[in-house]
């Protein structure tokens, strides 16, 4: 796996992140994670364990906080929750990403069979 | 842009908060499987079953930390924390390697430190005074007459004052003043003290301010009727307990009631600025107009105005130069002063003598620490030699080669700063004992501390040796093949073989820089012992002087020059009685001290060219001043017949008698003093009145029964230590007279040894950084042959089983030690005598090429190298051959 990758799938974690806490409301880990995966139909195959570098990275960036409370289940959970820089850097990021998958759509368009490896 | 710095702070705060960070992503973790088994569990799926899956979606928990770690923080901070323990282990196991690199590296950098402290005091910092590069001392050039020739007459001082233009304020002080000149009386014994009369705008123009009370004012320099007195800060301190009501008490100084208005501040040093190595305990105002007719007795000292350079200050000198009078009564003496108006910074004046020794103080040390550092290369390649083997199999588990040597220039980061610490250490404890050296005679020595631009120069130094000797062998080690090192099996072959290359190569340098550095020495040695081997024209062991008190309250002319003889006739008889002493005399002056002159006599009946007459020196002396001086005379000395009355008699040196009478015996001869007519009686050896290291020139000698001399000091010389005699001599000093105050004994040897002092120091200080580097390149040959000794174990079993003696073996080992002397030894004799050439205004009477110097130095490098290289040669002998066979 090469790094560019890794970038881009890493911009794309901490998108789908804020974008899952902007429309849920506070969550916790676990729970991002799952709702991640629900809403991708289990297409995007998760290591869950690697939600919490991005719930990390997140929150140094200030665009997310987070806060210790209690699950369904009663047990020690933090819950994070999407802060207003965070909503603006998501609507931001979200357009970026449209604007490249229209665009990336409409290359791969001209493309034909040969190029599908 | 906000968020990437918000998250740069937050990764190196995260750094420091590495376990909360960890105990918080634990908790998630834990809950996270918890979650996910429970979800499995409402499923259906089996307990067992529940946490495979919940196990195997979260994925691996370690790797899941580690990018946690990654993303929260800079993983280069963790790195290095993680080199910095292995590094703090590995310097543990080797201890011995440790200590004697921290040793080298300590003594190093501390005497570094210690010199820069020295050079930065002496040369680089401003004097102690605000805005001190307007401060100028103004001169003549530099003349045989001594100090009076050097200062100026009360009119001269007030005419170039006032006709001026280039200065914000011009002040002098008296330069006439000997040590122990007052006495503190009406508190129990009399106690000398040193005072020194300044223009009364002395501390204005210097911008002192003091510590309590005020200075003086412009009345109190026209000698108002209240004298008036200023204390220096460690009088104030040792003479009155810090008394804080000190101002505006009296004092009783030699039985004038003085009242003390101030105390000077703590940074105010009169004696480490003016007078090295004197120390002075009170200033008294000038009174130009007692002194208007006694000749030249201030110095002269001026503040520029803001942007006058020293250039324009010396057009405006020429120019108000020939408008001064030496004393305005008498016309002729208008001009007298043309060309000998010369104003110098200040700070040249006090320090410029000592710049060429400073520049090659700091260049020995430079050296030191050269060595210092060559010897930590020497100590890591060693090391790294035996590593090579762990590196290269770190290498070929995955550590890149950025890493390996990030980690041993952390190593030798750490030894150095350590090293720097404990230098530090050293040269605290050095700088504070050189502090406190009173009798040496280098100006503001007192002001010497390791200040925050010492510490910055440590810092500096200590990183830049960790930098430089430390990565070379770092590079050569991370830089060997993997495959070589891992093959090459035993010590023998490969990269064994480059490093010793490389070692050789510093050991040579080492010895090269060492060598220089010995040299250097020996050759200020030989002019040290030179100079103490100068006939100074006196004999200096074996006799002591004390300032005498006497009452000086006759009225002038005849009448004090009667009852002045009959005084000093009765100390000198009394003191010549006590047991031991062997002849006893007084003078006014004594030589490597203060000294005056007057007038300009000449021979009867010749002429001189203005400006070729000599200005002698001028002492007032006792019949038996020069038997007590071991000054050797021809002709007769001084009587107590040669009274007031008799004929006018005066004593001549070598240097006078030449310039008087060139070719002629001066006995008998008439020397002219306007009209007055000395009978020249005698003609007396050279005294070096000034400098031990420069010639003299003409003086002479006046009876204190024809003459006003200023102040008495007597001298003894004795068959015991002068010391012995102290005792008595004050008890009978203080029988002819109450009021003789405990003055100090004082060896003449001790005049000439602070005259010396600065030379001494030198001399001490690069011959203790020539030991130091000796020992160094010495430490350097052993451990090269040392390791050359070990690799060579098998050759050596080899050639002995084939019939080697280990006298043959010993010979080899010898043999290729002093190969590496030789070479190190030819470049540095070499190198020497470009050295030699360059510190060749230091030396007194020694050629830079002084051969028996060298010889020394050639023929002590080659045993210490014998010796460094026998040790190992000895250990070679023993090898038995069957198991240096089996080794590996």
């Amino acid at each position: 796996m090469s790094e560019a990758k890794l970038d881009l799938l890493q911009g794309t974690l901490d998108l789908m992140v804020l974008q899952t806490l902007a429309a849920i409301g506070p969550l916790h880990g676990y729970g991002i994670a799952r709702r991640i995966e629900q809403v991708s139909g289990d297409a995007v195959l998760l290591n869950q364990g690697t939600i919490y570098a991005s719930l990390v990275r997140l929150q140094q960036k200030g665009w997310i906080s987070g806060e210790w409370g209690t699950s369904d289940n009663n047990r020690k959970a933090k819950f994070y929750c999407i802060t207003r820089t965070g909503r603006k850097q998501l609507s931001a990021d979200a357009a970026y990403w449209q604007r490249l998958t229209s665009v990336m759509g409409r290359v791969l368009a001209l493309g034909t069979g040969a190029h599908q490896k | 842009m906000i968020a990437r710095l918000r998250q740069s702070i937050q990764r190196f705060l995260a750094f420091f908060r590495a376990p909360a960070y960890d105990h918080d992503l634990e908790t998630e973790m834990a809950t996270h499987i918890e979650l996910a088994i429970e979800e499995n569990l409402r499923r259906g799926l089996s307990s067992a079953e529940a946490r495979r899956q919940a196990l195997v979606q979260f994925g691996g928990p370690q790797q899941s930390r580690e990018q946690h770690r990654e993303a929260r923080s800079f993983s280069l901070l963790d790195e290095i924390l993680q080199d910095l323990r292995y590094t703090l282990r590995t310097l543990r196991k080797d201890r011995s390697f440790t200590i004697i690199a921290l040793m080298i590296l300590a003594l190093g950098i501390g005497a570094n430190t210690a010199v820069f402290s020295v050079v930065n005091t002496l040369l680089l910092r401003p004097l102690p005074f605000p805005d001190s590069h307007q401060l100028v001392w103004i001169a003549p050039p530099p003349s045989s007459c001594g100090l009076s020739c050097a200062t100026y007459s009360a009119d001269a001082y007030e005419g170039f004052r006032d006709q001026s233009f280039a200065y914000q304020g011009v002040t002098g002080y008296e330069a006439f003043s000997t040590p122990d000149n007052l006495r503190l009386t009406g508190r129990g014994e009399p106690v000398p003290a040193t005072g020194i009369d300044v223009i009364s705008n002395f501390f204005q123009v210097l911008g002192v301010q003091p510590a309590k009370g005020r200075l003086f004012t412009a009345d109190e320099g026209r000698g108002g009727p209240h004298p008036v007195a200023l204390l220096s800060d460690a009088y104030w301190r040792r003479q009155f307990n810090a008394d804080p009501a000190i101002v505006g008490k009296g004092i009783e100084l030699s039985g004038t009631l003085v009242t003390v208005v101030g105390v000077l501040p703590p940074s105010f040093d009169f004696g480490a600025v003016f007078s090295p190595g004197a120390k002075v305990d009170l200033f008294t105002p000038l009174s130009l107009d007692q002194q208007r007719n006694w000749g030249n007795i201030v110095t002269l000292i001026g503040r520029l105005k803001p942007g006058v350079t020293t250039a324009q200050a010396l057009g405006d000198a020429e120019r108000v130069a020939p408008n001064l009078y030496f004393n305005t009564k008498y016309p002729q003496t208008l001009g007298r002063y043309k060309g000998a108006l010369i104003p110098v910074p200040l700070k040249d004046y006090v320090t410029g003598k000592l710049h060429n020794s400073l520049i090659a103080l700091w260049c020995a040390v430079g050296a030191i620490l050269l060595i210092a550092g060559v010897n930590l290369s020497n100590l890591l390649l060693a090391r790294a030699a035996a590593r090579g083997k762990e590196f290269a199999l770190r290498g070929a588990l995955g550590a890149n080669r950025g890493r390996l040597i990030r980690q041993l220039l952390l190593e030798s980061l750490l030894l150095s700063g350590a090293g720097a610490a404990l230098g530090l250490v050293l040269a605290l404890g050095l700088i504070l004992w050189l502090a406190h050296q009173g009798s040496l005679a280098l100006p503001l020595l007192s002001s010497l501390r390791v200040d925050t631009q010492a510490l910055a120069w440590t810092a500096l130094i200590a990183f830049v040796t960790a930098i430089i000797f430390g990565l070379l062998p770092g590079l050569r080690t991370a830089a060997g093949n993997l495959v070589e090192v891992l093959k090459d099996s035993g010590p023998g072959a490969g990269l064994g073989r480059k490093h010793e290359r490389l070692r050789s190569t510093l050991v040579i340098s080492e010895v090269a820089l060492a060598c220089m550095l010995l040299v250097s020495a020996g050759l200020l040695l030989r002019s040290f012992l030179k100079v103490l081997d100068v006939d100074l024209g006196f004999e200096p062991d074996r006799a002591a002087s004390i300032k005498v008190e006497y009452d000086d309250s006759a009225p002038t002319g005849e009448g004090s020059q009667t009852k002045r003889g009959v005084i000093f006739q009765e100390i000198l008889e009394r003191v010549g009685a006590v047991p031991g002493v062997e002849a006893a005399g007084m003078a006014d002056y004594l030589p490597l001290g203060p000294n005056r002159s007057w007038d300009t006599p000449v021979p009867q009946g010749k002429t001189f060219d203005p400006g070729q007459v000599p200005e002698p020196l001028v002492y007032i002396v006792t019949p038996g001043f020069f038997r007590a001086m071991g000054i050797r005379l021809h002709g007769r000395d001084f009587a107590w017949s040669d009274g007031p009355r008799s004929e006018r008699v005066v004593v001549i040196n070598e240097s006078a008698a030449r310039a008087y009478w060139p070719g002629e015996d001066a006995v008998n001869k008439i020397l002219m003093r306007g009209n007055e007519q000395d009978r020249v009686i005698a003609v007396v050896e050279d005294v070096h009145e000034e400098h031990v290291e420069s010639g003299a020139g003409s003086q002479v000698y006046y009876p204190v029964t024809q003459q006003g001399p200023n102040g008495a000091q007597l001298v003894v010389r004795s068959r015991m230590q002068p010391s012995a005699l102290a005792g008595s001599i004050l008890r009978t000093l203080r029988e002819l007279n109450a009021k003789q105050p405990a003055a100090e004994f004082r060896p003449i040897r001790m005049l000439v040894d602070r005259a010396v002092s600065p030379r001494r120091f030198f001399m001490l200080l690069v011959a203790a950084f020539a030991g130091l580097g000796l020992l160094l390149a010495a430490l350097g040959i052993y451990g090269v042959i040392s390791y050359a000794v070990a690799r060579q174990t098998r050759e050596f079993g080899i050639r002995m089983v084939l019939g080697a003696t280990p006298a043959l073996v010993q010979r080899i080992v010898l043999a290729n030690t002093l190969k590496l002397a030789g070479i190190g030894i030819a470049v540095g004799a070499v190198a020497s005598g470009v050295c030699a050439q360059i510190i060749t205004s230091l030396l007194f009477h020694t050629a830079p090429s002084d051969p028996p110097t060298f010889l020394a130095v050639i023929l002590l490098l080659v045993s210490v190298a014998v010796i460094a290289g026998y040790f190992p040669a000895l250990r070679a002998t023993r090898i038995q051959p069957a198991t240096s066979l089996r080794c590996d």
